[in-house]
């Protein structure tokens, strides 16, 4: 040990500029060295610590005289500054390769499949009557609905079927009887959603501006295109001043709807009961197998004054356009189903490729 | 209705013949423009000639082969050298003779499927060409022998292509009900001069009617309503093996018609060229006056096709000395027709009716005897009243022409044709029904082609009115709107131009209709897929659910004409339809599903209501509108789910979870919430499900319905897997509350409180749960089951139900005090209803 006047005559062996170096230098091949975050942690007292050279070359300056103290402080902080920055570098980079790293090792087979809730779905007639629905309702009409057993009176005459017409057994009726009696009842499963068209005409204020979806029934065996319980949607408008035009209008409106832009309908002439002029309304299909072409989609007509008048409506003062389609049929064609028995049958394979 | 165009051809009339479309796309097109709609176009048959006709001028019989096998000499008329040209033709058919006129496909000839002919060697000899069928020339089913032609129908040598008819397409129309006069040439040449607005030949016109005095039967109707007219002629010495003539038998073949004799093949001509069904008895089997009346209780008629028929007091019937003797305007009978085999030299006398029939008598005797005969089919759509001496003369000229006899002096003519009211309609309905402003004239013209008679006439506000007189063919035009379809169909429909009407706003979607979707919805997301099962059931399957025998759910409605006879009635609930479609999907191999309906569902009355059966020219009271509505069984919409496999499959992450009771009311709960109702559950007992396992579910005190899995003996009869789970709510018993009350949200901070509750095994939890919510009070917000513990720690027979009480004030945050005294209010209802304890 020196004695301490003969300290007090130079900077201290801490404060000199090699020993400042020194630290520095040292301190760098340290932090180069270690090889992850935590052999950084453990060098850094060494080197940034309370005993740390520089730390302790710092708690020397007090001894030196003023303008040296100032000199030497500058140095001892840029030579910490530097130990400093070369830490911060090293963790950095440490830091980099550790996040990495975990990424690495926390990577998973992304194609494991996760289908732990089941897939429902609804039944692609639902989607489609919804639909239909929708489209009308943007346009002003109202949803109306009916009951499938349903009154002979509502079902053929008030839709101007006379009681022996021929066109009463063009509809293959079911027909039913007291549980008790096994007679005729006066009461069929309906065989159109018409009826519902004469309980809006019966129920509502006019004008009537309703869509009716539903299910009915004709006793046909089920097979590829025919099924005895099916869907249909009818329209019904009754107005002042109502036009054949304003049907033709509509369905072509409908036909947009459905088919796309391009699609657009043409009338036959044909015979309902209900409607006189009656017309089967063709639909313009773009994406028709074989390329566009005409589809038969439906049948429409001029509401017969006699159903206006078995609903009270003066045939004089109001008029109205009805329109229907069967709901299997238009799905048939426009998904391009082969068979019908699969819209009945209930597989869920069948309900699951259309979605909720 | 099956035609020939050159049939159509004879009465439509051009000026120039290349008027008439060639194409019989065109003429199918023609139809389909004026409402007949087209059911297929049947083309000549692939075949090139050389086809020719030809006379057998001698027959060698070969004996020596397993069947009797002819060597025939056929001459082709004259050939250059004036000699007849000759072929030696060797044909295995009988049914010719020396002098007959065959039809020959020479070598070179291609006959339908691709048949080539050639000269060549058969039995013995070379055959030089062959002798056809009608079913190898393909222009009928006719394979008992080769085609022979009636005498002078051609001479040898001329070729056989036009003669047979090979290159006449014959067309197939559908006819709609309110059309009955196309179901003949008549009309349908009529509606294709129209719809190419040419001129028209009605072949009705063509036939004279001489005036007769007398009459040539007495006839009596005794049933005007059911018979306004009917019309006898006599034919007698008809020679009744004389053949149809080739033309007509080729009409026939082509209409679809096997011809069969003269007067059968006559009367069936008359009725396709006319549309007038008539009947041909044998003059000398009937026995005095011929009465037209309604059939007696417990009389029989054997018709024509030898069946015997117990006849019902709504059958009209033609009846002579001996009873019935024909199904009026339906089929004839056995006893007065004429013989199919007579002796040489014999000849018939007869008589031909021609009459009009009421079509809905017509209509229900055909339906009755299920009977839809050709005569039933026209007459239950109308024939025009004014054919009957017209059709009656012709068919007599007919067998005249080509079976000889003579006409019998004399007509019977008894009763009228009903006469059809002028329609009266103002001008310009047409216009203002299509939104369309025609021609001037247009409505006139057009209602004058179709046959009315047109007149117009002012009415009394000074509008002009179209005065239109149906014609007699057209009973269905009886209302102005029937005039409209008229002008409409024949300017066009499409001129209509496409125009959308001003609907009033709507009012969207009803609340019922929006509920019914959000409940779909919430089905379908959380992983239950939608199906559509019929609602067709048999007694079985209650027998299958052990339904007890007064159980309501076997009232049901009776489908008196089934599909499937063991499925004759309307369901009362969704199940048995789903788990129906629940076992289809098994034996598909899809074994984890969970199924749902949504639809109606049929419940008789316990006493039947009569249905009333309002008129229709006039709204019905609204007495009888509710009687209706009363009468008809009611029909609330339900929903269903069936569970059954797995609920959450098993993967890589281990063990699947099975579907249960649970999942059964869970879909219950998912329905309420989607419905906007709180459903509580509780405990049930109710066929099909397990006594032990399923929960009626309730909104307030009342049932909307169950949950739960089914009985075990209900899995067993129906085969399905085990612990298949069920669920049922009726949807429109659940209330509509269109303003739910909104919850106040507190911003204090909650103090959750956990409660382990010791009580008996059997205390359901959400009674314990509801006794808690009562007891905790206002600060009480959540009551949650977390944990339920059976063991030795709790005791036998006993249960621990842990609970998570969240406690929240609305306006301050809440102090652990409070929780607690709030708790212990709570634990005490508890206690007090269910003796439950805290366990220490």
């Amino acid at each position: 040990m020196s004695s301490a006047p003969a300290d007090h005559d130079r900077p201290p062996a801490l404060l000199a500029e090699s020993a400042l170096q020194q630290a520095v230098q040292a301190a760098e091949q340290a932090f180069a060295g270690a090889e992850d975050l935590a052999a950084l942690a453990a060098i850094k007292p060494a080197h940034l610590g309370d005993k740390a050279p520089l730390q302790l070359a710092r708690r020397e300056l007090g001894s030196l005289p003023g303008p040296e103290r100032a000199d030497a402080g500058k140095r001892v902080n840029a030579a910490r500054v530097r130990v400093q920055e070369a830490f911060d570098a090293r963790r950095e980079v440490l830091t980099a390769e550790r996040d990495a790293k975990v990424l690495a090792e926390e990577a998973v087979d992304v194609t494991l499949p996760w289908d732990r809730r089941p897939r429902g779905a609804r039944h692609p007639l639902t989607q489609i009557s919804e639909q239909i629905a929708d489209v009308f309702v943007a346009m002003g009409y109202e949803v109306a609905e009916g009951p499938e057993v349903e009154a002979s009176w509502l079902n053929f005459d008030a839709l101007n079927f006379g009681k022996d017409h021929p066109a009463r057994t063009m509809q293959d009726t079911f027909y039913l009887g007291d549980p008790e009696k096994g007679q005729d009842s006066g009461m069929v499963l309906r065989t159109h959603t018409s009826p519902v068209q004469v309980r809006a005409l019966l129920d509502r204020e006019l004008p009537v501006y309703v869509v009716c979806p539903g299910r009915t029934f004709r006793t046909d065996e089920l097979d590829a295109t025919h099924t005895p319980v099916f869907h249909q949607v009818e329209g019904l408008a009754v107005d002042k001043g109502i036009t054949m035009a304003h049907l033709k209008g509509t369905l072509d409106a409908f036909a947009r709807a459905m088919f796309g832009e391009d699609s657009r309908t043409r009338l036959r002439p044909s015979f309902f009961p209900f409607t006189e002029p009656s017309a089967e309304v063709d639909v313009w299909f773009p994406e028709k197998k074989g390329g566009p072409g005409w589809v038969e989609w439906g049948g429409c007509g001029m509401v017969n004054p006699n159903v206006l008048r078995a609903a009270g409506i003066d045939p004089e003062v109001y008029s109205g356009f009805a329109f229907g389609m069967g709901l299997e049929r238009t799905l048939q064609f426009r998904n391009g189903l082969p068979d019908m028995r699969d819209m009945v049958e209930g597989d869920v394979r069948f309900s699951r490729a259309f979605g909720v | 209705m099956r035609v020939p165009v050159s049939w159509l051809a004879d009465h439509v009339r051009v000026a120039d013949p290349t008027e008439l479309p060639s194409d019989p796309d065109e003429v199918a097109e023609a139809f389909v423009r004026v409402g007949l709609e087209v059911e297929d176009i049947h083309r000549g048959p692939e075949l090139t000639g050389p086809l020719v006709v030809g006379r057998v001028a001698e027959i060698e019989e070969l004996t020596e082969f397993k069947k009797p096998i002819r060597y025939c000499q056929v001459e082709f008329g004259p050939g250059l050298d004036g000699t007849p040209e000759r072929r030696g033709i060797v044909c295995g058919a009988q049914n010719f003779a020396v002098g007959d006129l065959v039809v020959v496909a020479q070598p070179g000839a291609v006959l339908p499927g691709g048949f080539a002919i050639s000269a060549r060697k058969t039995y013995g000899h070379v055959s030089d060409g062959m002798i056809a069928s009608a079913r190898e020339l393909g222009i009928g089913a006719d394979h008992t022998g080769i085609l022979v032609l009636p005498p002078g129908t051609a001479q040898p040598g001329d070729d056989a292509i036009p003669l047979l008819g090979l290159d006449d397409a014959v067309i197939e129309l559908a006819v709609t009900p309110d059309r009955g006069y196309c179901f003949a040439v008549r009309g349908l040449a009529r509606e294709l001069a129209a719809s190419l607005d040419v001129d028209f030949t009605d072949p009705a016109t063509r036939v004279e009617v001489p005036r007769e005095d007398a009459s040539s039967w007495p006839v009596r109707i005794e049933d005007e309503v059911g018979a306004p007219r009917y019309v006898a002629r006599r034919v007698s010495g008809v020679d009744p093996s004389a053949p149809t003539p080739w033309w007509m038998a080729r009409r026939l073949l082509a209409a679809g018609m096997r011809p069969i004799s003269l007067t059968v093949d006559v009367t069936n001509y008359v009725m396709l060229e006319l549309g007038q069904p008539l009947h041909a008895f044998d003059a000398t089997r009937l026995s005095g006056d011929i009465v037209v009346r309604r059939a007696k209780e417990g009389e029989k008629l054997t018709t024509l096709d030898d069946v015997e028929r117990a006849l019902d007091p709504d059958d009209l019937l033609i009846t002579d000395d001996s009873g019935p003797i024909a199904l009026a305007g339906v089929m004839g009978g056995a006893s007065t027709e004429i013989p199919a085999v007579h002796g040489p030299g014999a000849t018939v006398d007869v008589l031909i009716e021609a009459a009009h029939f009421d079509p809905a008598v017509i209509a229900r005797a055909a339906r009755r005897h299920k009977l839809p005969s050709e005569a039933s089919k026209r007459f239950e759509r109308s024939v025009d009243p004014q054919l009957p001496p017209i059709a009656a003369e012709r068919a007599a000229r007919l067998l005249v022409e080509h079976g000889g006899g003579t006409i019998v002096p004399g007509r019977t003519d008894v009763g009228a044709a009903p006469r059809l009211a002028p329609v009266r309609m103002p001008l310009e309905l047409p216009d203002r029904t299509a939104g369309v402003s025609y021609e001037r004239g247009a409505t006139v013209r057009r209602l004058a082609q179709i046959g009315c008679a047109v007149e117009l006439d002012t009415g009394p506000d000074g509008h002009g009115l179209v005065v239109a007189s149906p014609p007699s063919w057209r009973p269905d035009l009886t209302a102005p709107a029937d005039l409209v379809e008229e002008v409409l169909r024949l300017e066009g429909y499409e001129t209509i131009p496409s125009t959308l009407p001003a609907a009033p706003a709507g009012r969207g979607l009803t609340p019922a209709q929006r509920r019914r979707r959000a409940v779909s919805r919430a089905l379908a997301e959380a992983g239950h897929v939608e199906v559509e099962p019929f609602p067709f059931v048999g007694d079985a399957v209650w027998d299958a659910f052990g339904l007890d025998a007064d159980d309501v759910r076997r009232r049901t409605v009776q489908v008196l004409n089934p599909i499937d006879a063991e499925r004759p009635r309307l369901t009362t609930t969704l199940l048995p339809g789903l788990l129906d479609t629940l076992v289809r999907n098994r034996a598909r191999g899809l074994e984890d599903l969970a199924l749902y309906q949504i639809g109606q569902v049929v419940l008789p009355h316990a006493e039947s209501v009569p249905m009333p059966d309002p008129g229709v020219t006039e709204r019905p009271s609204d007495a009888e509108i509710a009687q209706i509505n009363a009468a008809l069984p009611a029909q609330p919409v339900h929903v269903g789910v069936v569970l059954a496999g797995d609920r959450e499959p098993r993967g890589w992450w281990g063990p699947g979870r099975p579907a249960s009771w649970a999942d059964a009311i869970e879909a219950a709960r998912l329905v309420g919430q989607a419905a906007g109702v709180e459903l509580r559950v509780t405990r049930a007992e109710l066929a099909p499900f397990h006594p032990g396992r399923v929960a009626a579910l309730r909104v307030g005190d009342w049932v909307v319905g169950h949950a739960g899995e089914l009985h075990p003996k209900v899995i067993e009869a129906l085969g399905l897997p085990p612990r298949t789970s069920a669920m049922e709510i009726d949807l429109d018993a659940l209330p509509l509350d269109e303003r739910r009350p909104v919850p106040r949200v507190s911003p204090y901070p909650p103090i959750s409180v956990d409660v382990a509750l010791v009580t008996a095994g059997d205390v359901p939890a959400a009674e314990v749960a509801d006794a808690l919510t009562d007891g905790g009070g206002e600060l009480l917000e959540e009551v949650r089951l977390f944990d339920v513990y059976t063991g030795e720690q709790v005791g036998e027979g006993r249960k621990s139900l842990a609970f998570s009480l969240r406690f929240r004030a609305d306006d301050r945050t809440l102090t652990n005090e409070e929780a607690n005294a709030a708790r212990d209010a709570a634990v005490a209802v508890a206690a007090e209803r269910h003796g439950a304890v805290l366990r220490g």
